[in-house]
């Protein structure tokens, strides 16, 4: 894999957004002029599955898939999420956690526990290993209007890791939303909302 | 211009500018987006027909009637569509026909992971495999010249994480729409066995004819690529294999075919002899490695990789070089287990109700393909069987032949509106005149879900939501001859259940058909808000209603419900479960 390569894995469970997210990355890259390849998984996954989306870009993408050890970002929509796909972030990759939990069937049926302190447990296997931010980006969509907004909280502060300049990235929310136009305020309010979380502003 | 598409949106984009006339598909995942991006392009007429078997026959007479035609499935919907496009083969083109085939490697929503380049082989018809969105575009545009050159039905075959990645396309004018001349002509077009004899002279000569294409034109059309490097290993693979193997072992020699079906040999042979070691890496069959080996080339494949699911770049990289694999972050071992995460029934999902009905119920359910196959899952744990579209309704029949129609007072087919017009009618006419007692649920929710909400045949719109004729399945059921049919509302699941029980006793077929639109239709979907309300004081804290599993009400810690206002879809289950009236809508609160 050539250096200029970037990863970036987008975990979560159905309906919280991660294919609008990952179609906005592949905007995002086109506008830098790069080669790009984002990967989706539709079907049954959508039905509160887990569900995993991939953007990779640089001068030229072959695979579109991400594996274990190569993604540089992993933005995990739902807390647990971050533990079953953590596998797949390269040593000094960035993990971002929404610390939302969303408990799933075996938890709900009590066939499974929902693991208790995810975030020490993470900076734990991660200590001096990846930068690691948690926070409540439900709470930071509810402000702006909608839990719809989770995603576009996501990608504000994955923005704040990448140096990518923001206009950019705020040109890539206006044109993924360029059909339903109404909601690009709220979007761009969520990704700024987004920012601070890694910025600290 | 160039633009980033999906691979399915990508093929649509090369049928139009291909100047495809006639589209006509039954949605299937990985494959349903092309159909629906074709639907985009205003001057190509497209449907979503009955089942694929109905859409290869429409887009058949279209390419005999001098059209460009293409009909879209996925793997299983192939073995549907299977037989005209056996004889199709026979009858050739008149306007360019493209079957395109999305297979399902690693089953990511789909009951088996076949190969449907044996098709190809089975059916002698020729198989393009594009790598990624750009070939997706140039070999569904190629496909339609090419059908039309070599007078053959064309497969364009695809697979999910070409289907479903997203990658840059540059687009191009589409050609003009043209519909060629029809001259009645039966020693082509009517395959009785005096024609048919002299096709298959023509097929087989035929194939001839595409091998010496893929040897002599295909790579000079940039269809099949040979990379030169390293020749202590070479590669012969195809579609997103490719993309692995060019990040897993950048070095090596790679010939990558884009047409799999019939194979170039001496182009194989002449690569294989330049190199040191040769390695076949393709999903699923060892189909290009066994030609191969029977034409006498020695090569690797299966030896080193496995037949089931897809492959990956890791795979390949240990498979072939002794690089360290990839340093992961985390330290496991200082991580919990995270716990599993199935799909589930939405909140206010129709089949809920049902499916706790037949739960309560105890009865053995004969399930078929749509959401509802869900219904397998804890809390309703309501399915024994699933094969493939309408076999419930078959399976149900042979259930009462086997148990000289005892079963029949325990035993239910469920089957979704569009499965059951797919193919559940013809089950269900099969068994009233061979005199069976069974009872079939048509759950009715007004769409064909599980593919992302397509219309179909009951749902009163076309593909382009314009309004449609809608079969009456009640008058349908009637008509074939089924004695009863009821109609029931499954939020109401103890009335639901009552009604089952009652046609369960019946010794006759009996239809009922379980109503309420999905909940994520216009149709079906409540505004949202706080639709529900508790009373406090009447809640037992007994717990039934959160162990309905609705994603939109959870149990807090001392077993009372929190009813999310976002989530909730007001479909009042949850009201009808509780026993102390303690759950209420709000208008009746």
């Amino acid at each position: 894999m050539k250096s200029n390569d970037v990863s970036i894995v987008l975990a979560g469970v159905g309906g919280q957004g991660t294919l609008i997210a990952g179609k906005l990355l592949g905007i995002l890259a086109m506008k830098q002029g790069l080669d790009v390849k984002v990967s989706e998984v539709h079907g049954m996954s959508q039905r509160g599955g887990s569900v995993i989306t991939y953007v990779r870009m640089g001068d030229k993408v072959n695979s579109p898939i991400i594996e274990e050890g190569t993604a540089d970002y992993c933005l995990a929509f739902e807390e647990v999420e971050s533990v079953r796909w953590s596998k797949l972030l390269k040593k000094n990759g960035t993990l971002l956690v929404n610390n939302q939990k969303i408990k799933s069937l075996p938890v709900l049926l009590g066939k499974a526990e929902y693991p208790t302190d995810i975030a020490a447990s993470l900076q734990k296997a991660g200590e001096g290993r990846a930068k690691i931010f948690e926070f409540d980006a439900y709470s930071a969509a509810m402000e702006c209007g909608s839990v719809k907004a989770v995603n576009m909280v996501m990608v504000g502060a994955l923005s704040a890791s990448m140096d990518i300049p923001v206009e950019l990235w705020e040109a890539a929310i206006q044109e993924a939303f360029a059909t339903k136009s109404k909601l690009i305020p709220m979007n761009l309010m969520a990704f700024s909302k987004g920012r601070t979380f890694v910025t600290g502003d | 211009m160039k633009t980033i598409m999906l691979g399915n949106e990508a093929v649509a984009r090369g049928a139009y500018e291909a100047g495809v006339k006639v589209v006509a598909s039954y949605p299937g995942t990985p494959s349903t987006e092309i159909t629906e991006t074709i639907a985009t392009y205003d001057n190509i007429y497209c449907e979503w027909a009955t089942n694929e078997k109905v859409g290869a026959e429409v887009a058949i007479g279209a390419s005999i009637r001098g059209a460009r035609a293409m009909t879209c499935m996925k793997h299983v919907g192939m073995n549907v569509a299977a037989d005209p496009m056996f004889t199709a083969s026979y009858e050739g083109v008149n306007g360019g026909l493209v079957f395109v085939v999305a297979d399902d490697p690693g089953m990511h929503s789909s009951q088996n992971e076949q190969d449907s380049r044996n098709y190809g082989r089975f059916a002698k018809l020729p198989v393009f495999e594009p790598s990624d969105s750009q070939e997706c575009k140039d070999f569904a545009k190629y496909a339609f010249s090419f059908s039309e050159k070599f007078d053959t039905p064309v497969i364009l075959r695809l697979h999910t994480r070409v289907s479903h990645s997203r990658s840059i396309v540059n687009c191009e004018e589409a050609e003009p729409t043209i519909v060629r001349e029809y001259t009645k002509n039966v020693d082509k077009y009517v395959m009785m066995p005096a024609m048919a004899i002299k096709r298959h002279v023509v097929v087989e000569k035929r194939t001839l004819d595409l091998i010496d294409e893929s040897e002599n034109q295909l790579l000079v059309d940039g269809i099949h690529k040979i990379e030169m490097n390293d020749t202590k290993i070479g590669i012969i693979t195809a579609g997103a294999s490719y993309q692995y193997v060019k990040d897993a072992v950048p070095n090596a020699s790679v010939l990558k075919l884009g047409m799999v079906w019939p194979l170039p040999m001496h182009l194989i042979a002449d690569f294989a002899k330049k190199v040191d070691r040769v390695v076949v890496v393709e999903e699923l069959d060892p189909f290009i490695e066994n030609e191969m080996k029977v034409a006498g080339i020695a090569c690797e494949g299966k030896n080193l990789f496995t037949l089931q699911g897809e492959y990956t770049a890791r795979m390949i990289r240990s498979a072939l070089t002794d690089e360290p694999l990839p340093e992961v972050a985390l330290d496991a071992d200082k991580l919990p287990t995270a716990p599993g995460r199935p799909p589930l029934l939405c909140a206010g999902c129709p089949h809920k109700g049902v499916f706790l009905a037949l739960n309560r119920l105890k009865a053995q359910v004969m399930g078929d393909i749509g959401c509802y196959t869900l219904g397998t899952l804890p809390p309703t744990s309501a399915m024994d069987v699933s094969v493939c579209m309408g076999a419930s309704v078959g399976m149900a029949h042979g259930f009462d032949k086997a148990s000289d129609g005892a079963d029949s007072k325990k035993t239910v087919a469920v089957i979704g509106d569009s499965t059951f017009l797919h193919s559940g009618i013809t089950n269900l006419i099969n068994a009233v005149y061979n005199q069976s007692s069974i009872t079939v649920l048509i759950l009715d929710n007004s769409i064909t879900g599980m593919t992302g909400h397509q219309q179909n045949a009951a749902s009163g719109k076309n593909i382009r939501l314009a309004a449609a004729p809608a079969v009456d399945l009640e008058a349908l059921c009637r008509s074939v001859g089924v004695a009863s049919v009821r109609v029931v509302d499954p939020a109401d699941t103890f009335g639901t259940e009552k009604v089952i029980k009652e046609e369960l006793e019946r010794d006759v077929v009996s239809v009922v058909i379980v109503r309420r639109p999905c909940a994520l239709i216009p149709t079906g979907k409540k505004p949202r808000g706080v639709n529900i309300v508790l009373d406090n004081d009447a809640c037992k804290s007994c717990g039934a209603c959160s162990k309905i599993m609705c994603p939109a009400l959870i149990a807090d810690e001392n077993r009372r419900p929190v009813i999310d206002p976002e989530t909730c879809n007001a479909c009042g289950l949850c009201v009808n479960i509780c026993k102390f009236d303690a759950l209420k809508k709000k208008e009746e609160a």
